[in-house]
């Protein structure tokens, strides 16, 4: 269980400072969850359920959903029908994801 | 300005010293995993008599911490009407984000079912099993938040949500008048126990969840509705 509880640490440590490194929001984003999930499996381990089911649905979920729709809310990030494929806009630079092949 | 800056550098040193030594006493007083507080081993032994739920979590934040939860509900609705406020009105001219595609929504009939029936299971199963009303409420509101992901610009009935959530809201504190009226204190659980584990037990706290889910999950699908409808200025 130890060792369980150390490798969750870990990867909360690397997504943490991944959030920090990242230049697209999105993928930040997404790592800030990561971090959320990571925790609520800790809370498994320390038998507290209830906080983990809390933290999985408002950490990892809820708060990261409204993060997104805040920054797109600021203009930082935004989605584009290019063809039948969808783009995800980034202010300054433009990253191009594969999220439709119809 | 380089000295503004020095102050605040040390300010932040300060903090960041401070919490260091504070989670450096947590760490060296208590072993990981372990309860330091006496209080839980009384509520654990005194609680399957005395509220007739299984999941003692719901015994302590509905049975003997009610009027707390209630405090929490009004604190969560007290930050989604500011959340409101601050994000105000859609422009006529703001642009719409694109139709999710044929994957998302696709996946958006597959999911809003299910996840229904997930979100309504742990609200009320919240007594027996590990989850409960605010868990469950947020599932509903990812539930109903998802199909507005996958076809944006659906018109979403703020007005119905307002009135359900209203009415979840003076559920919860009519169960606690009740209570009140009865000669007991506020929030009292009432009804029959029944028997530990079954769903149809603890009396009126899966009815106090079931507000509890119900308020949770409007406002916060309101809130998220609100949210994605507002759009950034054209750059």
């Amino acid at each position: 269980m130890e060792l369980l509880t150390l490798l969750i640490v870990f990867v909360m440590l690397v997504a943490a400072i991944s959030v920090l490194l990242l230049r697209n929001m999105i993928a930040a984003l997404a790592a800030a969850s990561v971090v959320s999930l990571a925790v609520s499996i800790i809370f498994v381990v320390l038998r507290a359920p209830d906080v983990a089911m809390t933290e999985a649905a408002v950490g990892a979920g809820l708060s990261s959903l409204i993060l997104a729709l805040g920054l797109r809310r600021l203009g930082l990030w935004r989605l584009e029908r290019g063809g039948d494929n969808l783009l995800l806009k980034h202010r300054g630079q433009d990253v191009q994801e594969d999220t439709d092949h119809g | 300005m380089v000295e503004r800056r020095s102050v605040r550098d040390l300010a932040a040193l300060l903090f960041a010293g401070g919490l260091a030594f504070l989670l450096l006493v947590i760490g060296a007083q208590f072993v990981f995993g372990s309860a330091p507080m006496l209080i839980g081993q009384e509520i654990l032994k005194a609680a399957p008599t005395e509220t007739g739920a299984a999941n003692i979590v719901t015994a302590v934040v509905l049975g003997y911490r009610g009027i707390d939860t209630l405090g929490e509900i009004a604190i969560l609705f007290t930050a989604a009407t500011a959340a409101g406020l601050v994000l105000g009105k859609r422009r006529e001219n703001a642009r719409r984000d694109p139709d999710g595609g044929f994957i998302l929504v696709a996946s958006a009939d597959l999911l809003f079912p299910l996840l229904l029936v997930v979100g309504f299971y742990i609200i009320l199963h919240g007594h027996v099993t590990p989850g409960g009303g605010f868990q469950g409420g947020v599932i509903l509101a990812a539930a109903f938040f998802i199909p507005l992901l996958a076809r944006p610009g659906t018109p979403v009935n703020h007005g119905g949500i307002s009135l359900l959530e209203g009415l979840a809201g003076a559920a919860f504190i009519i169960i606690g008048l009740v209570s009140l009226y009865q000669g007991h204190e506020f929030l009292r659980p009432m009804l029959e126990k029944g028997q530990l584990g079954s769903l149809i037990s603890a009396g009126t706290l899966p009815l106090l969840y079931l507000a509890v889910g119900l308020k949770v999950g409007a406002e916060l699908a309101g809130l998220l509705a609100h949210i994605a409808d507002v759009e950034a200025e054209e750059s």
